[in-house]
């Protein structure tokens, strides 16, 4: 039985002569919900892109669930869902269709009545076999939404996926995290804004230039107050260097 | 079987967003008929000249036509990051290559039969009776072209001024194709055929388009990583 979801060791990354990350390590446990938090630029992106294998490290390695995805990137990425600002999805496809691609390239087995149970779950099954292009903003990520946890991924990456939302999609994202951290799939998501606050977060990870600076438990509002700190300057002692 | 279950998948995703949108299809259509009339009134009574230079004229309409074309091929991906959500998917990044490839050579070899009829009405050129040595040209010089089109428009799609940038990278590497089609056409359609020098031409545009596609396949996963 693996304990780590994700387990990055060392990973530096460059981008020309800017360090993106800086010798990160990070080990995320099975079941577990971990936020990023960090200023824009910090390298919160960059290290969920080098978890999901769009970004090659120059050094360090990655393993999500036991395979090391420099080896077996397939394989990496069949347990993984990302979900960020951008949807990836196609605006000439319709929302069935769309799903249906993905299915396609995962290999999933009755995919018909997946996509259509998971079109049902976002509200999307009016507009199923419209053009995801005539979709608000709020649809779109209902959709994206849809389409990385198609697949059931063990390993669900964010990021900043509360950004452009209107209040209700906002509130519908933040109950789709909850019941996914109920339900003990492991969540990683980044963020630089915690005014919509996530709940049942494990850990709190705090990066800045490229590094981890410290990570801590506790609830959204502890937790909002350390990082104002840290963005204001504020002396808080518990900010320290990490364990 | 998963690696071409999954090419048919990007293939087919093409083709259903090419028939929604006809970006690719309505552009190159347009662009090969502009450059045919042009070339219609400039060699209007001038029957050697079309002889002449009749093989050339219609390989810079389908090249100049086709890159319009290959500049469209990853519009759409970039649109919402789209190619993102492919590379996120468990496909070899081979297959996302073979399969807009694939698709890009019907786009092409489609608009190409268009111009070609075209190109014969306008001109009263005699395609007719060598249609099938024409067709064989045509495809495996399209596909040399497509072969690499791809890859390069993968690349300049992350460059600013892609469209720019494409043309200028693809026809210096695709001038060996474009010669060796050109030629293996006029040889096709000279009075009579000059077949010893078409059975030269078309096994150097096969090797080029095994070339090509080998080395295509096996550089795809770099143009993608960042």
């Amino acid at each position: 039985m693996i304990d780590d979801a994700v387990v990055v060791e060392n990973a530096e990354k460059w981008f020309g002569l800017n360090p993106a990350l800086a010798n990160v390590s990070l080990r995320v446990h099975q079941g577990e919900f971990v936020v990023l938090l960090g200023r824009n630029g910090a390298g919160k992106s960059t290290l969920l892109r080098v978890m999901a294998r769009l970004v090659k490290p120059n050094r360090g390695g990655v393993r999500i669930c036991g395979v090391d995805v420099a080896r077996d990137p397939e394989r990496g990425r069949e347990r993984i869902g990302l979900v960020a600002h951008q949807t990836f999805l196609y605006p000439g496809l319709s929302a069935r269709e769309n799903l249906r691609l993905h299915a396609r390239l995962h290999g999933i087995e009755g995919a018909g009545e997946r996509v259509a149970a998971a079109l049902s779950e976002a509200g999307l099954d009016l507009s199923a076999d419209r053009p995801v292009r005539g979709f608000s903003r709020g649809m779109q990520q209902r959709l994206a939404i849809a389409r990385a946890t198609l697949h059931g991924p063990e390993l669900v990456l964010l990021d900043e996926p509360f950004t452009g939302l209107d209040l209700e999609a906002a509130e519908l994202l933040s109950e789709r995290l909850r019941q996914w951290a109920a339900a003990g799939r492991t969540i990683v998501m980044a963020t630089h804004n915690l005014e919509q606050g996530p709940e049942g977060v494990t850990r709190w990870v705090l990066l800045d230039r490229g590094r981890i600076v410290t990570e801590w438990t506790g609830d959204s509002r502890a937790a909002r107050s350390r990082y104002r700190q840290f963005l204001t300057g504020a002396p808080d002692s518990s900010v320290g260097p990490r364990n | 079987m998963k690696f071409w279950s999954q090419t048919a998948a990007i293939l087919m995703k093409d083709i259903l967003t090419e028939y929604r949108t006809r970006d690719v299809l309505t552009s190159m259509l347009l662009f090969g008929l502009l450059v045919i009339l042009m070339f219609h009134f400039a060699f209007e009574s001038d029957l050697e000249g079309i002889r002449k230079f009749g093989p050339g004229l219609l390989w810079m309409t389908f090249i100049f036509a086709g890159l319009l074309g290959m500049n469209r091929s990853f519009a759409g991906e970039k649109e919402n990051d789209a190619l993102e959500g492919l590379m996120l998917s468990p496909v070899s990044w081979s297959s996302i290559y073979l399969g807009k490839m694939l698709a890009n050579l019907l786009f092409l070899l489609l608009a190409e039969a268009i111009i070609l009829c075209l190109f014969s009405f306008l001109f009263n050129y005699g395609i007719w009776p060598r249609i099938g040595w024409m067709a064989a040209i045509t495809f495996l010089g399209t596909l040399g072209f497509a072969s690499v089109g791809t890859l390069l428009a993968a690349v300049s799609a992350n460059t600013r001024m892609s469209e720019v940038m494409l043309p200028v990278l693809l026809v210096p590497l695709v001038l060996p194709v474009i010669l060796s089609a050109v030629l293996a056409t006029a040889a096709n359609f000279a009075q009579p055929p000059e077949e010893q020098v078409m059975f030269f031409w078309i096994p150097v545009l096969a090797a080029y388009d095994i070339i090509f596609v080998t080395l295509s396949l096996m550089t795809f996963d770099y143009v993608l990583e960042k």
